[in-house]
């Protein structure tokens, strides 16, 4: 298969550079994207999910709150301010988490658009959870 | 003509000084090179922030319907000023640098007849600033307690300033903080951020390839304008903390060698008494055993 780079970079430093990446699944704010090479230049924006990273040796999963895709000449960017690997979560952290977003959940003056997002979020953290 | 005894105190005081002095240098390199680790780990971010809002405002064709953050509110009667300063003292010019450059923009400011709104971030500014300023001064924050920069800091600062913009408190926000060079020199820097500010608008024409946009352009953008606020007041805060600690290196350097000339200086002038009190003494005894 045909491979191209990826880089995540969260604003501390350089998350995760890789140049042998096959396929990456992204979770945009209209619903989850597949990229393969030679994609079109592409901007987006993510919702809270998973991204799902496909190499010829290995799959990592990455939970991310928010962020900005950028893909272009074959390299896809990925900004974002909240990331972390699914393999060394725990579960007592996502509990943590999710009750921080069910509180704010509870506030009275948010918009629907931040609604959606964050019920989003919790849903996806509970999936992670009983994974 | 001080004691003997005054002479040797001076001088203890003086060597325990030094070695303070040269404690505080040591540890102000082992940060500095932290800090400078830091920042350049979180140029990536910025630098990439940046190009793909070039890359977005390039597209804007039609300014009246653009984000306000990006070409401004068409007034320009109250500028907004963050002025980025260190929360401890003892390194050299580095703080006053900040308010001196800051203070030049103020009062051309009000020349203009235009208001003034400060917001002081590290407490060091905020005590230069509150005689002069006191009544400019809208919001102090200090972030002595967070140990690292972090970015959550610096977007705590950010939503501020983007509240307050909407609030129309505002319609120009610059910031000032010390750009890191390098060890010896930093340079005070005022950088506008509302409106942005995009001096290379001619080379980022030919990047200007077909982007698929989801969801829409101006929603992206205004989406993401918010976000490079907070990215640049924390790239401002990484190159104002490698700064200080470059800054208190080289003025600690300066003390601990302005400490050993004077203890030399001090030495010199402590044998020379000891010397004369000896000689002294000695014809003294001569002309005793003389007069016998």
């Amino acid at each position: 298969m045909d491979q191209f780079n990826l880089e995540i970079i969260s604003p501390e430093r350089s998350f995760l550079t890789k140049k042998d990446t096959d396929e990456v699944v992204i979770p945009g704010i209209e619903g989850y994207m597949g990229i393969l090479k030679d994609h079109i230049p592409l901007i987006s924006f993510l919702k809270p999910g998973i991204i799902d990273v496909k190499s010829k040796n290995e799959n990592i999963n990455f939970y991310v709150d928010d962020g900005i895709v950028e893909f272009k000449d074959n390299t896809l960017s990925i900004l974002t301010s909240n990331i972390f690997d699914l393999r060394d979560v725990n579960k007592s952290k996502l509990d943590k988490i999710i009750k921080d977003t069910e509180e704010v959940l509870k506030k009275e003056n948010i918009k629907d658009q931040e609604r959606y997002i964050l019920n989003q979020k919790i849903e996806v953290l509970n999936s992670i959870k009983f994974n | 003509m001080p004691s003997l005894d005054d002479l040797r105190k001076r001088i203890t005081s003086v060597k325990s000084t030094q070695k303070i002095t040269k404690a505080m240098k040591m540890v102000a390199a082992a940060k500095l090179r932290k800090a400078q680790e830091n920042a350049e780990k979180g140029r990536p971010y910025s630098e990439k922030m940046n190009n793909i809002i070039l890359n977005l405002s390039a597209g804007v064709s039609d300014p009246q319907s653009a984000p306000k953050l990006l070409v401004g509110t068409g007034k320009e009667d109250v500028h907004l000023c963050i002025v980025l300063t260190s929360d401890r003292g003892l390194c050299g010019g580095f703080n006053s640098n900040i308010i001196k450059k800051a203070k030049n923009y103020f009062e051309k400011i009000q020349k203009e007849g235009k208001s003034l709104k400060i917001i002081t971030v590290g407490s060091k500014g905020y005590d230069q600033l509150k005689r002069q300023y006191g009544n400019s001064i809208i919001e102090n924050i200090s972030f002595k307690e967070s140990k690292n920069i972090n970015y959550f800091d610096a977007a705590k600062v950010g939503n501020l300033i983007i509240e307050k913009f909407q609030n129309e408190e505002f319609d120009f926000c610059t910031i000032f903080f010390n750009k890191f060079k390098n060890v010896i020199s930093q340079i005070p820097q005022a950088q506008q951020i509302i409106p942005l500010e995009n001096g290379n608008k001619e080379k980022d024409e030919k990047l200007d390839s077909s982007y698929e946009f989801e969801p829409d352009e101006d929603e992206i953008l205004s989406n993401l304008l918010p976000k490079n606020i907070s990215t640049q007041i924390f790239k401002a805060m990484l190159e104002n903390s490698a700064s200080e600690q470059g800054s208190r290196m080289t003025a600690m350097d300066n003390a601990t060698r302005n400490a050993g000339d004077l203890v030399d200086k001090l030495t010199i002038q402590y044998n020379r008494s000891r010397q004369a009190a000896i000689t002294k003494e000695l014809i003294e005894i001569i002309s005793g055993a003389e007069s016998l």
